[in-house]
């Protein structure tokens, strides 16, 4: 069994091999290639799961190192896997939404000349993401980490002819490197105080480390965690990262990768167990994050950008769970799963509707589309409720322990943060019900799109520019994948919390510990719904009710701020984009008016010296004879003194 | 008689040498001053190889005989050259050895 | 007497070089074949130098030879390699093939040239001695002799960087050969400068030596040994003045912040194989000198200038980055990420741990190949063009995607990217310069942010976006440039994936320099011993069974 871990890294890996150094032979077949490799990796990952469930419940991890990768001194890096509860629920998501998507991809890239170059990227981003939750030390788990940005980089700017889509891929993987700083610091942090960075050791001594260190490297954990899982201050990129084809956006910006920084939390549970300063702060970001997720998913009307909004702002929660500490970490990866499944659905029903509207996105141009497209609007009307929470749905059972276990953390800051999650459920609410009741309900506010200034995303859709879009359903190949997700979306969060099957399953390694909530849970449940109905109901009154404008009305100061993502971008110009090019001028001038200027200052200064010089040298033969019988005379004279002395 | 006249002699016979090559502009009289300045020193040599009864000063002073010869040929050749490209023997019109 | 390999693996580019030099005029193509064959031949060897190599020797040195050579100054012609150089050797073994391929026709005689001299030849001797020299200078544990060949590599480099150049730029022919010939001249100057001050210093060495010994030496071994045996006591002062006059030759070299500003002007000005030669084969002369010589001669004054040392590596990080964001020439951007990741192999070696010392070995050799694989993309992508800045292009990916493809690997291997080679490499230097100076290490780890800007600006700028004019219908690889290309991406992964066989060799030649400057690694905070803690969860787990 320990041999399928590594074939589970290695099969996607190949694939993503073959696919991209294939050449055009390939191009008929490759992404038959590609949903093949995912498929079969996603059925290692089965066989994996059904070998750990026949095993006692403490004995549920795995432990294999292939080869030593890094032996410098007392520095060693293996290129070791670790496969317990919790990297085999990823394992199981990963391959399994990702083949899903990948079945999706078939029909949604169907016309793009490049195709197998997608799906090898898709194959490497699963080998990567598979790394990164397999790796048994940080320092593997980072190439993983890694890996996920390159995969994300060469998946966002994939239509990489428009240079906004290469911008948000740049962007994006700069702002992960910001991240990376946090992580590999961390890693180093790791080796000064415990010699190694491996998951065993490191997390088995963690409390025997001084709080201050567990502290600094906990922070730079959650830097890390911010970058990959665009948490504030590190979000600006997830917005942007919509660029990339829809699939991207569901399965790596939605499912996936983004949720990698609430891996990495609850991975290294023990050190934030034993570092409380860091473990508020990842509660403060996790808050923030939610809230402000939230509000910009209120504003924007780019369909898929406020679904970005949306999962930012979910993944909010997942880190504000993780930390909660023990009384969060099972539902945070809960939320994820859950999470996992019905953003997917929610990402794959957008794509459905861009593909059958002309690659529109702006929502003001959608409007009752549910005659059009049944199937879609099913499948997004059942992740639309379970997100929202409503009662049966996945989303419902994840979110609600969430909100119990903040109010659980006690005090004053229980409620704060109990207030803040509830809050977000009652946003969460409105914006997706705003997401769906502007594009499957209300009059039909088509235009003939794209216009001529955005190039078209896809050549597809070139060909019909200017006609007016016939909304239409998708083919099998794409709303099979939507259906599965929506049952899934609709079953996971009751079939998780039958007997507390998931508390059960992932406490040997997270840790669990049932809180006291001030509130009992009755209440917060109840309280949940009833902020839930207040945001759907606003929504419904301010759109459904209404005819909605094509063109945005001015809105208020916060709409007008939330629809520039909050002012991240503006402050980062300023703050960076300005500051670093000033400085990067100002050193160039220094560079060449400087450091270089004293060294031609320096030749300069000796070629002066010696033009003055050369006027001695004036070729008359009797003036240099002069010299030589003054120079002798001296030296006679300089000798015969010092006889003398 | 004393030999350290003869040394007073080579030293005259150097100082002559040596103002000609100073002050005279012509390349023959210079050239001639330098051999005065050479034989001003084989003067001295001697002188020491008496005064001091070895023979090395001797052996000196042959051997600057030989340099002075193969000056003279190259000197004079280098002389010769100037004058049949400038028709000038003055050492001044010949100041080619700056940059 | 054993066959003296590594007087031969130097010999063998030297003799390739005249030979190459001596084709007739009528068939310089030839010229190409016998380089590559010759310079293939100096492969084989250094393959056989490692081959053979004895990890677990415990002498210093290996295949060592002996002469003597210049009796009256206790020169003696001594070679010998440990870990490092052989590696090193390797590299520069390695390198110079694909050199000669990617630079197959860039002293091709212009038809409106009216130079008399034979370029062709001259272009590939020049090169195949530029290799002997740095092959013998990695070999020598004379100080002489390396001193000897550490100059006199100049002269061919001088004539590589003066004489060849890409055909077309922003400037006419006249215009490219004066910025050519004063990159060549500041080239060749600031070297000198730099062995000047060596050479005083090496006298220096020769005459503490010879006072103290009795008969001055040179030899590395011998001096190495009368330090430890107490027989040779250099007075602080003096250790240091000439610790100072080794290290600023290397520093420029290397090249070193604030003595960097010639190594921008000779990569761009020259061809792109040059350019590569410049900084993955020669420059690592300099800082593989720091090791050998700087650290093994003078450990107390190398830990006294360590903060210094440290500190201007670190300026050197930062500084080359940030510049490197700046250029609008694609070569330059080149140089000056170049001088980024000199920061980084100085900040490793001085950082002294084994870590450090460990990554900055193996970032010679992983910035060898990674600038060689961008570098040599960068130049096929100008040829075609024919220009060398960044706005000139765009699109690219779509008409070329192969040469897009590649330039994108070489560029990740800059940005280290973990999965290709650099990553290690830098990633050891961090970890050992952090553990030593945590400060310190946690500032040049912002380094990686600046390369990720400049490297994927660079690329979005040239190979992304709507095709530009000029680059449409531009050809994709040719055959002779996949092979040039194929190798380097291929050795950027498995140096990346399995470095070990590498390390292996490194590790014994660094814990040996280590010693001499008598240095160990700190020491963890929380001593964590691997095998009591899996003994410790078996008995949890059977505890609980």
């Amino acid at each position: 069994m320990e041999n399928l871990i590594g074939l589970l890294v290695l099969v996607p890996l190949l694939g993503a091999g073959v696919l991209l150094c294939g050449g055009r032979r390939l191009d008929r077949a490759g992404h038959w290639i590609g949903t093949l490799v995912a498929a079969l990796s996603f059925v290692i990952g089965a066989v994996l799961f059904a070998g750990l469930l026949g095993r006692a419940a403490d004995d549920r991890e795995l432990d294999v190192t292939v080869f030593s990768w890094v032996p410098v001194g007392g520095f060693h890096a293996d290129a070791g896997f670790q496969l317990d509860q919790l990297s085999v629920t990823f394992v199981l998501l990963i391959t399994g939404v990702g083949s899903l998507i990948h079945l999706y991809s078939v029909g949604y890239m169907a016309h793009d000349e490049r195709r197998r170059r997608f799906f090898g990227y898709l194959n490497l981003f699963l080998a990567a993401m598979l790394l990164l939750v397999l790796a048994d030390n940080y320092l593997l788990l980072y190439v993983g980490w890694e890996g996920v940005g390159l995969a994300s980089y060469l998946l966002i700017g994939f239509w990489q002819h428009k240079p906004s889509a290469a911008t948000a891929a740049k962007k994006a993987f700069l702002v992960n490197r910001v991240g990376d700083v946090g992580l590999s610091i961390a890693v180093m942090l790791m080796f000064t105080t415990f010699g190694t960075f491996a998951f065993g050791p490191v997390l088995d001594h963690a409390d025997r480390a001084g709080e201050g260190r567990l502290t600094a490297i906990g922070l730079m954990l959650l830097l890390a965690a911010c970058g990959k899982s665009a948490q504030v201050p590190l979000q600006s990129w997830l917005g942007d990262a919509m660029e990339g084809p829809t699939p991207v956006s569901a399965l790596i910006h939605a499912a996936t990768m983004v949720t990698a920084g609430v891996y990495l939390i609850t991975r290294s549970a023990a050190i934030f167990d034993a570092a409380p300063v860091a473990q508020a702060a990842v509660v403060a970001v996790g808050a923030v994050t939610l809230l402000f997720g939230a509000i910009v998913g209120c504003a924007k009307d780019d369909i898929k950008k406020a679904l970005a909004g949306s999962t930012m702002s979910q993944i909010g929660y997942m880190v504000l769970a993780a930390g909660l500490g023990p009384l969060g970490y099972v539902f945070a990866i809960m939320h994820l799963v859950t999470h996992g499944f019905f953003k997917a659905g929610l990402f794959l029903g957008a794509g459905s509707v861009m593909h059958g509207m002309n690659d529109e996105v702006d929502m003001r141009r959608y409007g009752g589309l549910r005659k059009y497209m049944p199937v879609t609007f099913v499948t997004f009307g059942l992740g639309y409720l379970a997100i929202i929470g409503f009662p049966g749905l996945s989303g419902f059972f994840s979110k609600d322990k969430i909100i119990e276990a903040a109010f659980a953390k006690g005090g004053t800051e229980g409620w704060i943060l109990g207030g803040a999650a509830l809050l977000g459920a009652a946003i969460t609410a409105y914006y997706m019900t705003r997401v769906m009741v502007l594009t499957f309900f209300g009059e039909e506010r088509w235009r003939p799109a794209p216009s001529p200034d955005e190039p078209s995303a896809e050549p597809a859709a070139a060909a019909h520019e200017g006609a007016m879009p016939h909304p239409h359903e998708s083919p099998k190949v794409m709303t099979i994948p939507m259906i599965v997700l929506a049952a899934g979306s609709v079953l996971a969060g009751g079939l998780f919390s039958i007997d507390d099957a998931f508390v059960r399953w992932l406490s040997p390694v997270t840790g669990h510990e049932e809180g006291n909530s001030p509130v009992g849970a009755l209440t917060v449940t109840a309280a949940t719904m009833v902020v839930m109905v207040l945001g759907v109901a606003l929504a419904w009154f301010q759109y459904g009710r209404r005819p909605v404008p094509v063109t945005p009305p001015r809105g208020s100061l916060l709409t007008r701020a939330a629809r520039r993502d909050l002012l991240q971008d503006d402050i980062n110009h300023i703050v960076l984009v300005r500051g670093g090019d000033h400085l990067v001028r100002g050193l160039a001038r220094v560079d060449h008016g400087l450091v270089d200027g004293a060294v031609n200052g320096t030749a300069a200064a000796v070629g002066g010296a010696s033009a003055r010089l050369r006027r001695l040298q004036n070729g008359f033969a009797r003036s240099y004879a002069v010299s030589m019988f003054g120079g002798t005379a001296v030296l006679i004279a300089a000798t015969l003194l010092m006889r003398a002395v | 008689m004393n030999p350290v006249n003869y040394l007073y002699l080579a030293a005259l016979l150097f100082t002559i040498g040596a103002a000609g090559v100073l002050i005279r502009r012509n390349a023959i009289v210079v050239f001639m001053c330098v051999e005065l300045m050479l034989n001003a020193c084989n003067l001295a040599f001697v002188t020491f190889a008496r005064m001091h009864g070895n023979l090395d000063g001797q052996i000196i002073a042959f051997f600057t005989m030989v340099v002075a010869a193969a000056e003279v040929v190259i000197g004079l050749a280098i002389i010769l050259t100037i004058f049949r490209s400038r028709h000038s023997a003055s050492v001044d019109d010949a100041s080619l050895l700056k940059l | 007497m054993s066959f003296p390999l590594l007087t031969a693996t130097a010999a063998v580019p030297a003799l390739g070089a005249v030979a190459t030099a001596a084709v007739p005029a009528a068939r310089r193509a030839a010229a190409r074949w016998l380089a590559l064959g010759f310079s293939l031949a100096t492969l084989v060897l250094a393959a056989v130098q490692l081959a053979r190599f004895d990890t677990a020797s415990k002498t210093p040195f290996q295949f060592t030879e002996s002469h003597a050579w210049i009796a009256d100054f206790g020169v003696r012609y001594e070679l010998g390699v440990d870990g490092i150089a052989v590696v090193l050797i390797g590299l520069t073994a390695l390198l110079v093939p694909f050199v000669v391929l990617a630079g197959w026709h860039d002293a091709d005689p212009l038809e409106t040239s009216s130079r008399r001299w034979r370029p062709t030849q001259g272009f590939f001797a020049l090169i195949l001695l530029v290799e002997a020299m740095v092959v013998i200078a990695f070999e020598a544990t004379d100080v002489f002799v390396f001193y000897i060949f550490f100059e006199a590599m100049l002269v061919p480099m001088y004539f590589l960087i003066g004489g060849f150049g890409d055909r077309a730029g922003p400037h006419t022919e006249a215009e490219a050969a004066g910025r050519r010939s004063h990159a060549a001249v500041k080239f060749l100057l600031y070297n000198l400068v730099g062995g000047l001050i060596m050479l005083a210093a090496v006298i220096g060495l020769y005459a503490v030596t010879a006072h103290q010994l009795g008969e001055g030496t040179f030899s590395l071994t011998r001096i190495v040994e009368a330090r430890a045996a107490g027989r040779l006591d250099i007075a602080t002062t003096t250790e240091r003045a000439l610790f100072l006059g080794f290290f600023f030759a290397f520093a420029v070299k290397a090249p070193l912040w604030p003595l960097h500003t010639w190594l921008p002007g000779a990569m761009t000005e020259t061809t792109a194989p040059v350019a590569v030669l410049i900084t993955a084969v020669v420059d690592k002369v300099g800082t593989f000198a720091m090791l050998r010589f700087c650290l093994q001669l003078f450990p107390d004054a190398s830990r006294w200038a360590t903060p210094v040392v440290l500190g201007l590596a670190l300026v050197s990080i930062l500084y080359g980055a940030l510049l490197a964001v700046a250029q609008k020439d694609i070569k330059r951007l080149i140089a000056y990420a170049s001088i980024s990741h000199f920061g980084f192999i100085v900040l490793g070696i001085f950082a002294m741990t084994t870590q450090g010392q460990s990554g900055a070995t193996l970032y010679m050799v992983n910035h060898g190949i990674s600038t060689a694989a961008l570098m040599l993309v960068a130049g096929f992508l100008i040829a075609r063009r024919g220009s060398r800045l960044i706005e000139d292009y765009g699109g690219v990916q779509k008409v070329a995607p192969v040469l897009a493809g590649t330039f994108l690997v070489g560029g990740l291997a800059t940005l280290s990217l973990p999965g290709l080679a650099p990553f290690v490499s830098e990633f050891l230097v961090l970890v050992g310069t952090f553990s030593r100076h945590p400060v310190l290490g946690a500032v040049a780890t912002v380094g990686i942010v600046l390369a990720a800007l400049y490297v994927l600006v660079l690329y979005q700028r040239t190979m992304t976006g709507p095709v530009a004019e000029p680059v449409r219908g531009m050809p994709d690889l040719r055959a002779r440039e996949l092979v040039v290309v194929t190798p380097l991406v291929v050795l950027l992964l498995v140096l990346g994936i399995y470095p070990k066989p590498v390390t292996d060799v490194l590790d014994p030649a660094v814990q040996h320099t280590m010693s001499q400057v008598h240095k160990g690694d700190p020491a963890p905070d929380v001593r964590v011993s691997d095998a009591r803690v899996k003994d410790a969860r078996v008995n949890d787990v059977e505890a609980a069974k």
